[in-house]
């Protein structure tokens, strides 16, 4: 897939120098009708960094982001994102906080009363100070970043599966975000769909370098992750050489019964000796 | 499926049901205090008044307008017996006035709106909107309750006073059309008869039933869970709350009321 020139060097934060991590958990745990998902885990997120989490379904995995956003608060532990406890902060200062986040939802959850531009504007809209030829600007901007400029004036409805994805990720993208969640963003896609927005979660890793969780069923698209880099110039997606290691960190986080059984990189990840891990990955 | 004791059964239900009444007391809450806090959603407020306020006056007008002939109807034989068909005037504009109107049309509007607001917003929560706004940055009470409330209060208060003139019209055209009665002594008998004690009657139940109306169609709305069953069943349980609500609230003011203004 090949992408429109985007301006890199005006994406990049400064907050991107900070040696502190982007997101912290500290033993958290968390039950749901007296059955614990996440029970006592604990891993960090560096800025900068792009972490896949795996694990079986009903394991905790979208658990992990909404904690992230205080969507949930946990029955035990911290969670500190940009270096807030989310854990103690009100409704109300979360609301700030969640402004430097974007989320991409696992079946996108776009506005279906809203059109394309206005979903992509939303949050520009409620920021309420920036101009109208400022909104425009930034939602082609983020739209053609996804190559959808032309869905501006639909609605929702009147797109694909794929296509709502790709919407989705211009909204969680529009407003720059330091961190970025994504939540199954190839999950019921097929392979060459879920490729196109491979390569674009790899292009915003690349090329603005932002801090993102990344949930997925399907490991394929994490060992991808891990194997390419983004190519500015040829604005496309290439296979990594034999042995090199990718620009910006990727990890993997691997979860089973509520713990974190795996936490490192991909020649981590394909050298560990433990039994289910070398099954989940075969 | 786990078997669990009665006594945990009971357990789970009462703090469940405290649980409820706490989270609605608390949205009811925030719906008001809201409107002291920035951004004030004033374009979704206009858009809600249309919706709720334009897309309902066909109903009121109607129901009023045939509540008041019936009214005027059941309430002509009796009175003609007695001879006293003169006073139907005033029959039919105290009962619509402090008690018809209001509860017609609150009735009315919670079947129409409690119900919309709840699946909208019941929709909204199953397809994960409302996580997609919170994770936005944007308060949903704020954005979707708020201007809802407020536009129901603010709209079922004027519906009510065309509800009222309606039912006067229709009790009007019962007595002149089928008991001969002259028009404008009709008129004169409903409108002289109404006192500030009436009026503040009926004018104070909309307001309240208003709040009613939108904080629990909300409130069920966004407490949905279990996909479009879940949403069906917020959408059932809003029209029947809030219009066991109303009718309850209905007998309390009416009681305050005569309280503090004595009995006519």
């Amino acid at each position: 897939m090949t992408a429109p020139p985007i301006p890199v060097e005006s994406a990049l934060k400064s907050s991107q120098d900070a040696s502190s991590p982007a997101i912290v958990f500290e033993q958290v745990s968390i039950a749901f009708e007296r059955k614990p998902v996440l029970d006592g885990i604990s891993f960090h997120l560096a800025k900068g960094e792009t972490k896949a989490i795996f694990g079986v379904a009903g394991s905790g995995k979208s658990t992990i982001l909404k904690l992230s956003l205080g969507l949930l608060k946990p029955d035990d532990g911290h969670i500190y994102v940009l270096g807030e406890d989310v854990t103690e902060l009100s409704e109300e200062a979360l609301f700030d906080l969640r402004r430097k986040i974007g989320m991409v939802f696992q079946e996108s959850a776009l506005f279906d009363s809203l059109t394309v531009r206005e979903n992509v504007a939303f949050r520009l809209f409620e920021e309420g100070n920036v101009s109208e030829d400022e909104i425009e600007r930034r939602v082609r901007e983020a739209l053609s970043f996804v190559e959808l400029e032309h869905t501006v004036d639909m609605f929702p409805s009147e797109l694909s599966g794929g296509m709502r994805r790709r919407v989705a990720i211009a909204r969680a993208i529009v407003t720059q975000p330091e961190i970025i969640l994504y939540d199954s963003p190839t999950g019921g896609l097929d392979p060459v769909t879920s490729n196109t927005i491979i390569e674009l979660v790899v292009k915003q890793r690349d090329v603005y370098k932002t801090s993102s969780l990344l949930v997925t069923h399907r490991l394929q698209d994490a060992f991808t992750m891990a194997n390419h880099y983004f190519d500015r110039k040829a604005n496309q997606m290439k296979p990594l050489p034999p042995g090199a290691r990718g620009e910006v960190p990727m990890g993997f986080l691997i979860l089973r019964d509520g713990k974190v059984i795996f936490d490192g990189d991909v020649h981590e990840l394909a050298q560990s000796k433990d039994e289910y891990i070398r099954e989940y990955i075969s | 499926m786990e078997l669990i004791s009665p006594t945990d059964f009971a357990i789970d239900f009462a703090r469940d049901k405290v649980q409820a009444v706490q989270d609605y007391a608390l949205l009811a809450a925030r719906s008001v205090t809201n409107l002291f806090r920035r951004p004030l959603y004033v374009a979704d407020m206009i858009q809600q008044a249309d919706l709720i306020g334009v897309g309902s006056l066909p109903i009121v007008v109607l129901t009023g307008f045939f509540i008041g002939g019936a009214l005027a109807l059941n309430s002509a034989n009796t009175l003609q017996r007695f001879g006293s068909l003169s006073l139907i005037g005033q029959l039919v504009a105290v009962g619509m006035v402090t008690e018809l109107g209001p509860i017609i049309t609150g009735l009315m509007v919670s079947g129409r709106n409690a119900s919309g607001m709840a699946s909208e917003l019941g929709s909204m929560v199953v397809t994960e909107q409302i996580d997609a706004m919170r994770a936005l940055g944007t308060d949903p009470t704020k954005k979707l309750v708020t201007p809802r409330v407020i536009s129901t209060v603010f709209m079922l208060f004027f519906l009510t006073i065309i509800s009222d003139a309606c039912g006067l019209a229709g009790g009007g055209a019962v007595s002149s059309l089928m008991f001969g009665m002259d028009w404008h002594q009709y008129w004169s008998t409903a409108w002289q008869i109404l006192v500030f004690r009436d009026v503040f009657t009926g004018l104070v139940k909309p307001v309240l039933f208003g709040f009613i109306i939108a904080t629990v169609g909300c409130y069920y709305g966004l407490s949905a869970r279990g996909g479009t069953q879940g949403v069906g069943r917020a959408t059932t349980q809003a029209v029947v709350a809030s219009s066991i609500l109303i009718i309850i609230l209905d007998f309390f003011i009416t009681r305050l009321v005569m309280t503090i203004f004595g009995y006519r």
